[in-house]
Protein backbone atom coordinates (compact mmCIF):
# COMPACT_ATOMS: atom_id res chain seq x y z
CA UNK A 1 0.00 0.00 0.00
CA UNK A 2 1.58 3.33 -1.06
CA UNK A 3 0.11 6.83 0.28
CA UNK A 4 -1.64 8.92 -2.32
CA UNK A 5 1.21 11.52 -3.72
CA UNK A 6 2.15 14.74 -1.17
CA UNK A 7 4.86 17.58 -1.52
CA UNK A 8 7.25 16.82 1.22
CA UNK A 9 9.14 19.55 3.52
CA UNK A 10 11.85 18.73 5.87
CA UNK A 11 11.65 21.46 8.85
CA UNK A 12 14.97 22.20 10.77
CA UNK A 13 13.72 23.86 13.35
CA UNK A 14 10.20 24.39 15.02
CA UNK A 15 10.01 27.82 13.58
CA UNK A 16 11.06 26.72 10.57
CA UNK A 17 8.03 23.97 10.46
CA UNK A 18 5.55 26.58 11.34
CA UNK A 19 5.97 28.74 8.94
CA UNK A 20 6.04 25.72 6.22
CA UNK A 21 2.66 24.57 7.90
CA UNK A 22 1.36 28.13 7.95
CA UNK A 23 2.35 28.49 4.25
CA UNK A 24 0.79 25.35 2.95
CA UNK A 25 -2.58 25.48 5.38
CA UNK A 26 -5.16 23.36 5.96
CA UNK A 27 -4.16 20.42 3.60
CA UNK A 28 -0.35 20.20 5.32
CA UNK A 29 0.38 17.94 8.25
CA UNK A 30 2.90 18.01 10.28
CA UNK A 31 4.98 14.00 9.90
CA UNK A 32 7.00 13.36 13.37
CA UNK A 33 7.47 9.14 13.82
CA UNK A 34 5.09 8.82 11.44
CA UNK A 35 3.65 5.66 13.58
CA UNK A 36 0.21 6.80 13.31
CA UNK A 37 0.33 9.18 10.01
CA UNK A 38 1.71 6.70 7.82
CA UNK A 39 -0.49 3.62 8.60
CA UNK A 40 -3.65 6.45 7.77
CA UNK A 41 -2.17 7.96 4.73
CA UNK A 42 -1.20 3.55 3.05
CA UNK A 43 -4.42 3.24 3.96
CA UNK A 44 -5.97 6.48 2.12
CA UNK A 45 -7.82 7.84 5.49
CA UNK A 46 -5.45 10.94 5.58
CA UNK A 47 -4.37 11.75 2.19
CA UNK A 48 -2.62 15.22 3.08
CA UNK A 49 -1.82 17.57 -0.08
CA UNK A 50 1.77 18.06 1.83
CA UNK A 51 3.96 16.54 4.81
CA UNK A 52 6.30 18.64 6.68
CA UNK A 53 8.56 16.27 8.09
CA UNK A 54 9.64 17.77 11.55
CA UNK A 55 11.15 14.51 12.89
CA UNK A 56 14.76 16.14 12.62
CA UNK A 57 13.78 18.66 14.61
CA UNK A 58 16.47 18.17 17.71
CA UNK A 59 15.65 21.17 19.77
CA UNK A 60 12.20 19.65 20.62
CA UNK A 61 13.36 16.57 22.07
CA UNK A 62 14.71 17.05 25.41
CA UNK A 63 13.32 15.75 28.89
CA UNK A 64 13.84 18.37 31.50
CA UNK A 65 13.22 19.28 35.28
CA UNK A 66 11.49 22.31 34.86
CA UNK A 67 11.37 23.12 38.93
CA UNK A 68 7.80 22.42 39.50
CA UNK A 69 7.61 20.10 36.57
CA UNK A 70 9.18 17.93 33.83
CA UNK A 71 8.82 19.20 30.43
CA UNK A 72 9.52 16.75 27.74
CA UNK A 73 10.36 17.98 23.96
CA UNK A 74 7.11 17.16 21.83
CA UNK A 75 9.73 15.13 19.36
CA UNK A 76 11.06 12.92 22.36
CA UNK A 77 11.17 9.81 21.30
CA UNK A 78 9.18 7.16 23.16
CA UNK A 79 12.33 5.20 23.11
CA UNK A 80 13.94 7.93 25.08
CA UNK A 81 10.92 8.28 27.65
CA UNK A 82 10.96 4.88 27.99
CA UNK A 83 14.81 4.85 29.44
CA UNK A 84 14.88 8.67 31.16
CA UNK A 85 16.56 8.51 34.14
CA UNK A 86 14.86 12.08 34.79
CA UNK A 87 11.55 10.43 34.29
CA UNK A 88 11.65 7.46 36.03
CA UNK A 89 12.81 9.05 38.87
CA UNK A 90 10.22 12.45 38.91
CA UNK A 91 7.33 11.12 36.95
CA UNK A 92 7.89 7.21 36.78
CA UNK A 93 4.65 6.11 35.36
CA UNK A 94 4.88 7.98 31.91
CA UNK A 95 8.28 6.30 31.21
CA UNK A 96 6.37 3.25 32.19
CA UNK A 97 3.36 3.45 29.69
CA UNK A 98 5.84 4.45 27.33
CA UNK A 99 7.63 1.25 27.34
CA UNK A 100 4.48 -0.23 26.57
CA UNK A 101 3.82 1.40 23.43
CA UNK A 102 4.06 -0.63 20.34
CA UNK A 103 6.98 -2.48 20.41
CA UNK A 104 10.60 -1.65 20.06
CA UNK A 105 10.49 -1.07 16.08
CA UNK A 106 7.48 1.41 16.59
CA UNK A 107 8.99 3.34 19.72
CA UNK A 108 12.16 3.80 18.17
CA UNK A 109 10.36 6.24 15.58
CA UNK A 110 7.25 7.35 17.37
CA UNK A 111 6.98 10.21 19.41
CA UNK A 112 5.30 11.55 22.64
CA UNK A 113 3.83 14.82 20.70
CA UNK A 114 3.08 12.46 17.34
CA UNK A 115 0.91 10.19 20.13
CA UNK A 116 -0.61 13.12 21.42
CA UNK A 117 -1.30 15.36 18.46
CA UNK A 118 -2.62 12.09 16.92
CA UNK A 119 -5.16 12.41 19.55
CA UNK A 120 -6.31 8.60 19.48
CA UNK A 121 -8.37 6.92 22.67
CA UNK A 122 -6.63 4.13 21.98
CA UNK A 123 -3.35 5.13 22.42
CA UNK A 124 -1.68 4.53 25.80
CA UNK A 125 0.15 8.24 26.77
CA UNK A 126 -2.51 10.40 26.13
CA UNK A 127 -4.78 8.48 28.70
CA UNK A 128 -1.69 8.54 31.20
CA UNK A 129 -1.19 12.27 30.45
CA UNK A 130 -4.91 13.26 31.12
CA UNK A 131 -4.99 10.98 34.32
CA UNK A 132 -2.04 13.23 34.83
CA UNK A 133 -3.52 16.77 34.12
CA UNK A 134 -0.49 17.22 31.86
CA UNK A 135 -0.39 20.05 30.16
CA UNK A 136 0.88 21.02 26.55
CA UNK A 137 2.22 24.08 24.85
CA UNK A 138 0.97 24.70 21.34
CA UNK A 139 3.06 27.59 19.30
CA UNK A 140 1.82 28.64 16.27
CA UNK A 141 3.26 31.80 13.85
CA UNK A 142 1.22 34.18 16.85
CA UNK A 143 2.41 32.75 19.64
CA UNK A 144 2.19 30.18 22.39
CA UNK A 145 -0.66 28.63 24.21
CA UNK A 146 -1.19 26.14 27.08
CA UNK A 147 -3.83 23.71 27.34
CA UNK A 148 -5.06 20.92 29.62
CA UNK A 149 -4.79 17.47 28.47
CA UNK A 150 -8.57 17.17 28.95
CA UNK A 151 -9.36 19.85 27.71
CA UNK A 152 -7.32 19.17 24.26
CA UNK A 153 -8.88 15.89 23.64
CA UNK A 154 -12.63 17.16 21.88
CA UNK A 155 -13.51 13.81 20.34
CA UNK A 156 -12.63 10.86 17.93
CA UNK A 157 -9.02 11.62 17.04
CA UNK A 158 -9.77 15.52 17.37
CA UNK A 159 -7.87 17.94 19.33
CA UNK A 160 -7.91 21.31 20.15
CA UNK A 161 -4.51 22.04 18.02
CA UNK A 162 -5.44 24.46 15.23
CA UNK A 163 -4.57 23.66 12.00
CA UNK A 164 -1.54 26.09 12.10
CA UNK A 165 0.06 24.95 15.31
CA UNK A 166 2.37 22.96 16.78
CA UNK A 167 2.64 21.12 20.06
CA UNK A 168 6.39 21.72 21.15
CA UNK A 169 6.03 20.47 25.14
CA UNK A 170 4.68 17.96 27.32
CA UNK A 171 4.64 19.50 30.95
CA UNK A 172 3.71 16.47 33.51
CA UNK A 173 3.82 16.84 37.37
CA UNK A 174 6.53 15.62 39.95
CA UNK A 175 4.63 12.20 40.43
CA UNK A 176 7.24 10.32 41.61
CA UNK A 177 9.03 6.91 41.22
CA UNK A 178 6.19 4.98 42.91
CA UNK A 179 2.59 4.95 43.23
CA UNK A 180 1.55 4.20 39.65
CA UNK A 181 1.02 1.20 37.66
CA UNK A 182 -0.86 0.60 33.89
CA UNK A 183 -2.67 -2.51 32.90
CA UNK A 184 -2.80 -3.26 29.07
CA UNK A 185 -5.19 -5.33 27.86
CA UNK A 186 -4.39 -6.73 24.43
CA UNK A 187 -4.66 -9.95 22.19
CA UNK A 188 -1.66 -9.41 20.65
CA UNK A 189 1.48 -8.36 22.04
CA UNK A 190 2.09 -5.10 20.04
CA UNK A 191 -1.69 -4.34 19.24
CA UNK A 192 -3.58 -1.23 20.98
CA UNK A 193 -5.63 -1.55 24.17
CA UNK A 194 -8.57 -3.52 23.76
CA UNK A 195 -8.93 -1.33 27.30
CA UNK A 196 -6.54 0.10 29.30
CA UNK A 197 -6.02 1.34 32.91
CA UNK A 198 -3.10 4.03 34.59
CA UNK A 199 -3.34 4.88 37.83
CA UNK A 200 -0.68 7.51 39.01
CA UNK A 201 -0.34 9.58 42.50
CA UNK A 202 -0.69 12.98 42.47
CA UNK A 203 0.23 14.61 45.65
CA UNK A 204 -0.77 11.51 47.78
CA UNK A 205 -3.99 11.03 45.52
CA UNK A 206 -5.17 8.50 42.99
CA UNK A 207 -5.17 9.36 39.68
CA UNK A 208 -7.46 7.28 36.83
CA UNK A 209 -6.71 7.02 32.70
CA UNK A 210 -8.46 5.32 30.98
CA UNK A 211 -7.55 3.98 27.04
CA UNK A 212 -10.29 2.87 24.88
CA UNK A 213 -13.06 3.61 27.22
CA UNK A 214 -15.15 6.39 24.81
CA UNK A 215 -13.74 8.94 21.84
CA UNK A 216 -11.55 10.40 24.12
CA UNK A 217 -9.15 9.42 26.93
CA UNK A 218 -10.82 9.43 29.52
CA UNK A 219 -10.45 9.89 33.43
CA UNK A 220 -12.11 7.95 35.61
CA UNK A 221 -13.35 10.67 37.85
CA UNK A 222 -16.10 8.56 39.79
CA UNK A 223 -13.07 5.84 41.16
CA UNK A 224 -11.10 8.82 42.09
CA UNK A 225 -13.91 10.77 44.07
CA UNK A 226 -14.81 7.38 45.78
CA UNK A 227 -11.24 6.41 46.47
CA UNK A 228 -11.36 10.24 48.53
CA UNK A 229 -13.50 9.68 50.45
CA UNK A 230 -12.70 6.66 51.81
CA UNK A 231 -14.13 3.36 49.54
CA UNK A 232 -12.07 0.67 49.42
CA UNK A 233 -10.19 -0.54 46.11
CA UNK A 234 -12.84 -3.12 45.16
CA UNK A 235 -15.49 -0.70 45.47
CA UNK A 236 -14.24 2.55 43.76
CA UNK A 237 -13.11 0.24 41.34
CA UNK A 238 -16.89 -0.81 40.30
CA UNK A 239 -17.71 3.39 38.94
CA UNK A 240 -14.96 2.24 36.83
CA UNK A 241 -17.00 2.85 33.59
CA UNK A 242 -19.30 5.27 34.65
CA UNK A 243 -19.70 7.99 32.25
CA UNK A 244 -18.21 6.23 29.65
CA UNK A 245 -19.54 5.26 26.34
CA UNK A 246 -16.76 2.82 24.75
CA UNK A 247 -16.74 1.11 21.55
CA UNK A 248 -17.59 -1.29 20.04
CA UNK A 249 -15.65 -3.35 17.31
CA UNK A 250 -14.47 -7.00 16.81
CA UNK A 251 -12.38 -7.28 19.73
CA UNK A 252 -15.02 -5.87 21.94
CA UNK A 253 -18.63 -5.14 23.10
CA UNK A 254 -19.62 -2.20 24.70
CA UNK A 255 -20.42 -4.99 28.30
CA UNK A 256 -17.28 -6.21 27.89
CA UNK A 257 -14.99 -3.14 28.22
CA UNK A 258 -17.28 -2.12 30.66
CA UNK A 259 -16.19 -5.42 32.53
CA UNK A 260 -12.49 -4.75 31.71
CA UNK A 261 -12.77 -1.09 32.58
CA UNK A 262 -13.68 -2.31 36.33
CA UNK A 263 -11.66 -5.32 36.77
CA UNK A 264 -8.22 -3.28 35.29
CA UNK A 265 -8.17 -0.50 37.19
CA UNK A 266 -9.03 -2.39 40.06
CA UNK A 267 -5.81 -4.41 39.36
CA UNK A 268 -3.71 -0.98 38.37
CA UNK A 269 -4.90 0.17 41.62
CA UNK A 270 -3.97 -2.99 43.92
CA UNK A 271 -0.63 -3.01 41.80
CA UNK A 272 0.03 1.03 42.80
CA UNK A 273 -1.00 1.08 46.77
CA UNK B 1 13.28 13.79 -4.82
CA UNK B 2 17.16 13.33 -4.87
CA UNK B 3 17.48 11.06 -1.98
CA UNK B 4 21.10 9.85 -0.26
CA UNK B 5 21.65 6.99 2.21
CA UNK B 6 24.11 5.15 3.39
CA UNK B 7 22.62 1.61 2.59
CA UNK B 8 25.00 -1.45 4.30
CA UNK B 9 27.86 0.98 4.16
CA UNK B 10 27.85 1.81 0.65
CA UNK B 11 26.55 4.89 -0.65
CA UNK B 12 23.33 4.99 -2.84
CA UNK B 13 21.61 7.90 -4.57
CA UNK B 14 18.52 7.80 -6.25
CA UNK B 15 15.33 10.58 -7.43
CA UNK B 16 12.24 9.13 -5.65
CA UNK B 17 8.79 10.17 -5.44
CA UNK B 18 8.43 12.03 -1.63
CA UNK B 19 5.73 9.09 -1.29
CA UNK B 20 8.40 6.21 -1.56
CA UNK B 21 8.68 3.81 1.95
CA UNK B 22 11.51 2.66 2.71
CA UNK B 23 11.04 -1.20 2.19
CA UNK B 24 9.90 -0.30 -1.74
CA UNK B 25 13.47 1.60 -1.87
CA UNK B 26 15.59 -0.45 -0.60
CA UNK B 27 13.83 -3.55 -2.61
CA UNK B 28 13.17 -2.06 -5.83
CA UNK B 29 16.15 1.22 -6.01
CA UNK B 30 18.70 -0.32 -4.08
CA UNK B 31 17.69 -4.17 -5.61
CA UNK B 32 18.20 -5.41 -1.89
CA UNK B 33 14.96 -7.94 -1.90
CA UNK B 34 16.15 -9.53 1.54
CA UNK B 35 14.31 -7.36 3.20
CA UNK B 36 10.61 -8.70 2.91
CA UNK B 37 6.84 -6.93 2.71
CA UNK B 38 4.94 -8.70 5.15
CA UNK B 39 1.62 -7.82 6.53
CA UNK B 40 2.54 -3.42 4.79
CA UNK B 41 0.69 -2.34 8.33
CA UNK B 42 3.59 -1.79 10.95
CA UNK B 43 2.25 -5.28 12.14
CA UNK B 44 4.42 -8.17 11.34
CA UNK B 45 7.56 -6.64 11.52
CA UNK B 46 9.11 -8.86 8.30
CA UNK B 47 10.56 -5.19 7.31
CA UNK B 48 12.64 -4.86 10.02
CA UNK B 49 15.71 -2.91 9.27
CA UNK B 50 18.44 -1.06 11.30
CA UNK B 51 18.13 2.56 10.58
CA UNK B 52 20.70 4.65 12.72
CA UNK B 53 21.95 1.03 14.04
CA UNK B 54 18.18 0.94 15.59
CA UNK B 55 15.53 -1.33 14.82
CA UNK B 56 12.67 0.01 12.64
CA UNK B 57 9.49 -1.03 10.28
CA UNK B 58 10.78 -0.18 6.62
CA UNK B 59 7.13 -0.61 5.31
CA UNK B 60 5.84 2.55 8.02
CA UNK B 61 8.70 5.13 7.05
CA UNK B 62 9.39 7.04 4.40
CA UNK B 63 12.52 6.74 2.29
CA UNK B 64 12.97 10.52 2.39
CA UNK B 65 13.21 10.07 6.45
CA UNK B 66 15.93 8.18 5.71
CA UNK B 67 17.56 11.04 3.74
CA UNK B 68 21.44 11.53 4.77
CA UNK B 69 21.29 8.52 7.27
CA UNK B 70 22.53 4.82 7.49
CA UNK B 71 20.58 2.26 7.12
CA UNK B 72 21.52 -1.61 7.31
CA UNK B 73 19.44 -4.29 6.11
CA UNK B 74 19.83 -8.31 6.57
CA UNK B 75 22.61 -8.48 3.24
CA UNK B 76 24.41 -5.82 5.48
CA UNK B 77 25.54 -8.33 8.13
CA UNK B 78 27.81 -10.84 7.16
CA UNK B 79 31.53 -10.22 6.62
CA UNK B 80 33.01 -9.72 2.93
CA UNK B 81 34.36 -13.00 3.06
CA UNK B 82 30.76 -14.48 4.16
CA UNK B 83 31.53 -15.39 7.37
CA UNK B 84 27.89 -14.95 9.03
CA UNK B 85 27.10 -12.10 12.05
CA UNK B 86 26.31 -13.76 15.41
CA UNK B 87 22.72 -13.76 15.64
CA UNK B 88 22.28 -15.24 11.46
CA UNK B 89 25.06 -18.21 12.52
CA UNK B 90 22.69 -18.54 15.61
CA UNK B 91 19.38 -18.78 13.94
CA UNK B 92 21.32 -21.20 11.34
CA UNK B 93 23.00 -23.42 14.46
CA UNK B 94 19.47 -23.71 16.32
CA UNK B 95 17.15 -23.75 13.21
CA UNK B 96 15.60 -20.95 14.08
CA UNK B 97 12.82 -20.62 11.51
CA UNK B 98 10.77 -22.91 9.33
CA UNK B 99 9.10 -21.12 5.58
CA UNK B 100 11.61 -18.38 6.80
CA UNK B 101 9.58 -16.06 5.60
CA UNK B 102 9.90 -13.79 8.36
CA UNK B 103 13.42 -14.72 9.28
CA UNK B 104 15.00 -11.56 7.87
CA UNK B 105 13.38 -9.00 10.06
CA UNK B 106 13.40 -11.52 13.13
CA UNK B 107 17.34 -11.34 12.76
CA UNK B 108 17.58 -7.55 12.15
CA UNK B 109 14.98 -7.19 15.06
CA UNK B 110 17.64 -9.33 16.74
CA UNK B 111 19.97 -7.70 15.95
CA UNK B 112 18.73 -4.20 17.23
CA UNK B 113 17.54 -5.29 20.62
CA UNK B 114 20.63 -7.29 21.62
CA UNK B 115 22.80 -4.19 20.99
CA UNK B 116 20.24 -2.57 23.72
CA UNK B 117 20.51 -5.68 25.54
CA UNK B 118 23.44 -7.87 25.45
CA UNK B 119 22.52 -9.87 28.20
CA UNK B 120 18.75 -10.60 28.10
CA UNK B 121 16.77 -13.10 29.97
CA UNK B 122 14.15 -15.30 27.74
CA UNK B 123 11.53 -13.38 28.73
CA UNK B 124 13.55 -9.94 27.54
CA UNK B 125 13.72 -11.88 24.25
CA UNK B 126 10.35 -12.65 24.15
CA UNK B 127 9.17 -9.18 24.63
CA UNK B 128 11.95 -7.48 22.82
CA UNK B 129 10.73 -9.45 19.74
CA UNK B 130 7.20 -8.69 20.32
CA UNK B 131 6.88 -6.65 17.25
CA UNK B 132 8.34 -9.61 14.92
CA UNK B 133 5.24 -12.36 13.60
CA UNK B 134 6.35 -15.66 12.81
CA UNK B 135 3.18 -17.07 10.81
CA UNK B 136 4.72 -20.70 11.65
CA UNK B 137 4.62 -20.49 15.05
CA UNK B 138 8.24 -21.22 15.50
CA UNK B 139 8.85 -18.90 18.26
CA UNK B 140 10.73 -21.09 20.14
CA UNK B 141 14.00 -21.74 18.15
CA UNK B 142 14.01 -18.11 17.03
CA UNK B 143 14.20 -17.37 21.12
CA UNK B 144 16.81 -20.01 21.60
CA UNK B 145 18.69 -18.80 18.75
CA UNK B 146 18.49 -14.96 20.05
CA UNK B 147 19.50 -16.67 24.05
CA UNK B 148 22.23 -18.16 21.89
CA UNK B 149 23.92 -15.31 19.31
CA UNK B 150 23.75 -13.53 23.33
CA UNK B 151 26.08 -15.96 24.82
CA UNK B 152 28.29 -15.42 21.85
CA UNK B 153 29.10 -11.88 23.87
CA UNK B 154 29.98 -10.23 20.13
CA UNK B 155 26.36 -9.05 19.05
CA UNK B 156 27.07 -5.31 18.71
CA UNK B 157 24.27 -3.99 15.90
CA UNK B 158 25.43 -3.92 12.27
CA UNK B 159 25.84 -0.13 12.09
CA UNK B 160 27.35 1.28 15.38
Amino acid sequence: MIPAAFEYVRAGSADEAIAAIAEHGEDAKFLAGGMSLLPLMKLRLATPTVLVDVARVRDLSYITDAGDHIAIGALTRHRDVETSTLLAQECGVVASVAAQVGDNQVRHRGTIGGSVAHGDAASDLPAALVALDATFVLRSGSGERTIGASDFFTGFLETALNADELLTEIRVPKAGASGFNFQKFNRRAQDWAIVGAVVATVDGAKRVGLVNMGNTPLRATAVEAALASGASIADAALSAADGCEPPTDLNASVEYREHLARVLVRRALEASA
Amino acid sequence: MKISISVNGGAQEHDVEPRTLLVQYLREDCGLTGTKVGCDTSSCGACTVLFEGESVKSCTMLAAQADGGSVTTIEGLAAADGTLHPVQQAFHDKHGLQCGYCTAGMVMAAVGFLDENPTPSERDVREGLEGNLCRCTGYHNIVEAVLAAAETGAVSGGSK
